[in-house]
């Protein structure tokens, strides 16, 4: 008798609490915050600088997708002509079926060209029963918001970033103990 | 014409003598944590018999897994027990660096050891809730959600998924933890411990759930031991064996934790043991903690594709749910050969005909529930 009395008035004094401070989120008029590394549905980057996508259409994120659920083609890139972009290719069309995708992000971690990212995007339900496939400047536009939205600078640009800061430190140790 | 094998008409009473009845339970039942049947044949309000159909679930994992690279294979792993996640993945992972004899960086040994330590907080957590509400008890599973949901925070902060993380890699972790990580845990601990807290006072001593649960279905440690028990469910019958100390893996012998141990092996004594493993789980995460060194967290192996020499390993490790062990075989090309996963709930669930021997048909729930089996691991 004693222990469950016990637990109400453990739930007593939740109620308590609870009434003075709810912690139930009002879903979906009031969503929680995403956390910076969550992986929501992968979508492609674009590259401000040249105006095209980082993807050369190379299929090493195809190849490692364990669930097959996107497809691509590559094609020489006019600009690279022109001369205006370092890319000899690009991505002439691409296309994921995020009804298969798992959104296990093991193609961002393949990819050697930082144009995949997972996106922060996961409310994407359709009622079209192939609604989910997405082509080629709809990932575009995904990416670019959460390009905008997270502040995005490639990955292999950051860790450079960050060994160059780390040479620098230990050249200052370095100087420092001379 | 052959007889109907299933009786169409309600059998006769002779001499007003109780009959036996066949009762279907399941797959679409709520306390069947999932989609598992039983057929179970009833003499009044006793069990005489029970038939469990297993396979509602079934992918087929193990065979998928022969059809896809090594690095791959982490995500089926996640699908199998899909509670302890973290804790499958590193079955797996340390399976496949057995067999490479890969060392792994000491400080991703740590990141494992602290996730997966958290998710089988995580995980009893989820037992705790729903064998209250198995028993009766709506309120428990609010607070130990409120838990469970701050576990999965975490977890979402540092692998980006809240279920299927995909974050253990072969020979370390995808990506280092993130740079606030240690004021994540220091901020999540002492909330954890006040909800592991919570859902232990509220529940276990309880009077109508003591009564529910004790003296239902108890085993004696040989018995369980013969059925191949693991985890909890063997540790409750007062057997003190852990994988984690028995032999140790990863880097568990350099923590100070208890083994709980139960006395009669009945339902209570698994709920005790689950409960009491929450508080040295947070042990273990706070001494690790403290330990954790800096470092590297992958292997030299880095991106390369993975490509074990020719062999087979096996590996043991323990799940928030027993022994798991996961055996793999490589023919020296980058998928293997052959894998088996030796799954603790399907091991666990295979006792279901002893336990439920003499038992009231009400306490079935409450038997099915201190099993404590996930679907997705029994079928796979
Ligand atoms: S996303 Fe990356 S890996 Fe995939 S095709 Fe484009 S450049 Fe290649
Ligand atoms: S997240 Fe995983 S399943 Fe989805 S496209 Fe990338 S590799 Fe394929």
């Amino acid at each position: 008798m004693l222990e469950s009395l016990k637990g109400m008035m453990l739930t007593l004094a939740s109620t308590v609490t609870g009434l003075r401070r709810p912690v139930t989120q009002q879903y979906p008029t009031q969503a929680t915050p995403v956390k910076p590394r969550f992986m929501g549905f992968p979508a492609l980057t674009w590259d401000g600088g040249v105006s095209e996508p980082y993807c050369t259409g190379c299929m090493v994120c195809i190849r490692n997708c364990p669930t097959q659920c996107m497809s691509a083609s590559m094609m020489d890139n006019p600009k690279h002509a022109d001369g205006d972009s370092s890319r000899r290719k690009i991505v002439d069309y691409f296309e994921i079926n995020l009804n298969r995708c798992i959104l296990c992000g093991i193609c961002v971690e393949y990819c050697n060209f930082d144009a995949i990212v997972m996106s922060h995007e996961h409310e994407m339900s359709t009622y079209a029963r192939n609604g989910d496939r997405v082509n080629l400047p709809a990932l575009l536009d995904i990416g670019k918001k959460y390009q905008v939205k997270t502040d995005w600078v490639p990955p292999t640009v950051l860790a450079k970033q960050k060994a160059d800061a780390a040479k620098a430190a230990a050249d200052d140790t370095a100087d420092a103990s001379e | 014409m052959a007889e109907p094998a299933v009786p169409t008409a309600i059998p006769e009473r002779a001499d007003s003598q109780p009959v036996e009845m066949l009762l279907n339970m399941g797959p679409q039942h709520p306390s069947t944590h999932g989609v598992f049947r039983m057929v179970l044949w009833v003499d009044g309000e006793k069990i005489v018999d029970v038939e469990p159909h297993i396979g509602y679930l079934h992918r087929g994992s193990e065979k998928l897994c022969e059809g896809e690279q090594y690095h791959q294979i982490v995500t089926l792993f996640d699908r199998m027990d899909y509670i302890g996640n973290f804790n499958n993945e590193l079955a797996y992972c340390m399976a496949v660096e057995k067999l490479m004899g890969l060392q792994v960086p000491e400080r991703a040994e740590y990141i494992r050891v602290i996730l997966c330590e958290l998710n089988r907080i995580a995980s009893h957590l989820l037992y705790v809730g729903t064998m209250g509400l198995d028993a009766g008890a709506m309120t428990p599973v609010m607070f130990s959600f409120r838990g469970r949901e701050r576990v999965q925070a975490l977890f979402e902060a540092v692998s980006g998924a809240r279920l299927m993380h995909n974050y253990f890699r072969i020979g370390g972790l995808k990506e280092d933890v993130p740079d606030n990580f240690r004021q994540l845990v220091d901020e999540l601990m002492p909330l954890l411990k006040e909800d592991v807290e919570q859902s232990d006072r509220i529940l276990t001593f309880n009077e109508i759930f003591l009564s529910r649960l004790k003296d239902v279905s108890p085993i004696t440690a040989d018995e369980a031991i013969g059925l191949g028990l693991t985890g909890p469910m063997l540790r409750a019958c007062g057997y003190e064996y852990d994988v984690r100390r028995a032999q140790p893996y990863s880097v568990y012998d350099r923590f100070d934790f208890e083994i709980p141990v139960g006395l009669d092996g009945d339902c209570w004594d698994r709920h005790w043991v689950r409960v009491q493993e929450m508080y040295q789980s947070l042990r273990i995460v706070e001494q690790a903690m403290e330990q954790l060194p800096e470092g590297p967290v992958a292997s030299s192996l880095g991106r390369r594709l993975v490509r074990p020499p020719e062999g087979e390993s096996y590996v043991r490790a323990e799940n928030p749910r027993g022994e798991i062990g996961v055996y793999v075989v490589s023919d020296g090309t980058d998928r293997p050969y052959r894998l088996k996963v030796r799954p603790p709930s399907f091991c666990n669930l295979s006792a279901l005909r002893r336990l439920l021997e003499d038992t009231w048909l009400a306490d079935s729930v409450v038997v099915l529930g201190s099993l404590d089996i996930v679907l997705g691991e029994v079928d796979r």
